[in-house]
């Protein structure tokens, strides 16, 4: 059943929504056609001259090895931020749905980290990670670890990933209690009286009813691992050791403000543009369907 | 097959606050006890103690002749239907079934066989590959029952397992329930706040009321003599009507003794009459609303010549009013002056604070 709102004038809801149609086209689309014209074009170094070259922007970057490993070093990464900082959020939340003292209190200090901005969140784990300054990498190389994310670019990507996760657990983790929230006591009570202990209640009952919030959050924390990791790979390591920590976007970042080649840097964009919707138009499909039991 | 015992069991919150204060029932082998009351009067908190979903803090719960206080609710060997089934959404109603055997281990052969016969005699063998939302509401209760029945334990505990069905199918699945334990012959503990419900169910009903039992017995035998106002007013339906007296009217009336405070009349136990029976009492009432139902028409009317207070009770009647059941082929004008009279044998008698019962 739909309300329909019945105006006298035809303008005016057509003025009602202006606004908001007046921000998306001029902030959303206007950029993305600007990004989408810019990869068919190919300027000189100088930016003299611009010639119209279709999809030569586009089979170059293709032709080029740098650009596949970033996309599997993206996928990598998006990976195992997505899966440790779930875990990790949902081993918390299934600790904090329990009825303790003060829980709200935790439950509010565990929300927290959500809002430190990213960059903050990278410059705070350089402190705690710097090779000469880091606290923790004192414990490390007293542990016999050859600490050095400047140098070593396994340890810098799982920097990153540390960082990147870190971040993102609160987040999920107000989700996933929410999610635990609303499912039914009577129903693990039931699963109780039937004789399921704690641990197999959680992955026969609990687990199957967070299903729908768990793929919500890995759809979220994949397209946030793709593109809001920015912030924290910019802060830490600039794409560096090498390219070790260079993704998807952070490619398109270098390449076309560091680099100058803006016609290879719109084709990246306009990419990644594709991946965004394809992700986005999986969850709208499958979120409804699919996963509900 | 097993008795259930509870002895002077309480549950104190870690609040303060008293929810059950001292229970002592004894449900016999095969037996089926009803716990009725109005909301808040712990009887939900009780069952759910005898579940193992709440720790008891005071007092003991026995099942077959083991204290199971510190007993985990898997290890009581007790099947429970929940007043939302809370059936396991994302599993077909075979699953919802076999969970709990499977649970125990039990060979999926044997489940199967379980199951099955279950969803026999439950008529749910169509559906035992459908989840539970595509199950209307009577459906889901039957899994709900279907799946305590497959587990055979040695007790079943209904909390208002048919308050969220509507009126017919309530009456229909009352029956059911009623007839399916006969034929298990598995002790029960229901809890309901729909006193027909529990007059009908009961081999032993439980009034509670405040976190105490006001009354234990035959359902019959409640109704015919209720211990307390409290109970007068709660089973029976409209509710009995109760007027304060004074003692020398019960002693000129009624020829019993002085201290009598509420004298309790049944809607049902009056008839129109001119005589006054002896030994009865007769009253004259303005007819203020009548209720024609079919069968039976209920008069509310007020009393007339008299300032008598009604005890303050649950089911309390407003000063004056009294309701009378008559055939349903009377009817009474409205503002019309009748007069309506009581036998002896038919009148309660109950202590000026409604907690003790005169006998005359």
């Amino acid at each position: 059943m739909q309300k329909q709102a019945i105006f006298q004038s035809k303008l005016l809801p057509y003025a009602l929504v202006a606004p908001q149609l007046a921000i998306v086209l001029i902030f959303f689309y206007w950029p993305a056609l600007q990004a989408v014209i810019q990869s068919f074009l190919l300027q000189d170094a100088f930016g003299l001259s611009t010639s119209f070259v279709w999809f030569e922007n586009y089979l170059d970057l293709f032709k080029e090895r740098a650009y596949f490993e970033a996309i599997v070093r993206t996928f990598f990464f998006s990976f195992a931020i997505a899966v440790s900082s779930l875990s990790f959020a949902l081993l918390l939340a299934v600790m904090a749905d329990k009825p303790l003292r003060g829980s709200t209190l935790y439950r509010t200090l565990l929300i927290w980290p959500y809002a430190v901005a990213p960059p903050v969140v990278g410059v705070l784990w350089i402190f705690m990670l710097h090779p000469s300054l880091g606290v923790l990498s004192r414990y490390l190389r007293n542990m016999g670890i050859d600490w050095n994310p400047l140098l070593d670019g396994n340890q810098a990507a799982s920097l990153i990933i540390l960082a990147a996760a870190w971040k993102q657990i609160s987040y999920n983790f107000l989700f996933f209690l929410a999610g635990l929230q609303s499912i039914p006591r009577s129903v693990l009570e039931a699963a109780a009286i039937d004789g399921a202990r704690p641990m197999r209640r959680f992955w026969t009952v609990t687990f199957p009813l967070l299903s729908p919030t768990i793929f919500f959050l890995l759809v979220v924390n994949i397209v946030y691992a793709f593109f809001d990791t920015f912030g924290i790979i910019d802060t830490m390591t600039r794409g560096g050791p090498g390219k070790s920590t260079e993704t998807l976007v952070y490619k398109v970042y270098t390449d076309g403000l560091l680099g100058g080649n803006l016609g290879s840097s719109a084709a990246q964009s306009v990419i990644l543009m594709i991946m965004v919707i394809v992700l986005t138009g999986i969850q709208f499909r499958f979120v409804e369907r699919k996963v509900t039991y | 097959m097993a008795n259930v015992t509870l002895r002077s069991v309480r549950k104190t919150y870690p609040g303060g606050f008293e929810a059950i204060k001292g229970v002592d029932v004894d449900v016999g082998d095969g037996q089926f006890c009803v716990l009725v009351g109005p909301s808040g009067c712990g009887k939900s908190t009780l069952l759910r103690m005898v579940a193992g979903l709440e720790t008891v803090t005071g007092g003991e719960i026995d099942i077959g002749g083991r204290v199971v206080n510190q007993v985990e609710p898997a290890d009581r060997d007790i099947a429970m239907v929940f007043q939302n089934y809370a059936l396991y959404p994302h599993m077909s109603v075979y699953n919802n079934m076999a969970y709990g055997l499977r649970n125990r281990g039990m060979a999926e052969a044997e489940i199967k066989t379980r199951v099955e016969e279950a969803a026999r005699v439950l008529e749910l063998a169509p559906m035992l590959e459908r989840k539970p939302r595509q199950l209307s509401g009577g459906q889901r209760q039957r899994v709900a029952m279907g799946r305590a029945i497959v587990r055979q334990p040695k007790v079943f505990l209904f909390d208002e397992p048919l308050s969220n069905l509507d009126a017919k199918l309530r009456i229909a699945m009352r029956v059911e329930i009623r007839k399916l334990q006969r034929r298990l012959n598995t002790t029960s503990i229901y809890v309901t706040h729909d006193q027909l419900e529990a007059m009908t169910l009961a081999d032993i009903l439980v009034v509670m009321n405040g976190g105490q039992v006001e009354q234990v017995g035959n359902p019959l035998a409640i109704y015919e003599k209720p211990a307390t106002t409290f109970v007068a007013s709660f089973i029976g339906a409209p509710p009995m009507n109760l007027m304060s007296t004074r003692p020398d009217e019960i002693k000129s009336q009624l020829g019993s003794a002085g201290e009598a405070g509420i004298l309790g009349i049944r809607p049902e136990d009056f008839v129109i009459t001119d005589q006054t029976p002896a030994g009865g009492v007769a009253l004259s009432l303005i007819v203020e609303a009548i209720e024609r139902v079919g069968a039976e028409t209920f008069v509310y009317g007020s009393r007339q010549q008299e300032e008598q207070r009604v005890a303050a009770t649950p089911g309390e009647l407003p000063p004056g009013e009294v309701i009378v059941r008559i055939p349903g082929t009377e009817a009474p004008g409205i503002g019309q002056t009748i007069r309506v009279a009581a036998v002896r044998a038919k009148l309660h008698l109950f202590s000026g604070d409604g907690r003790k019962r005169i006998e005359a």
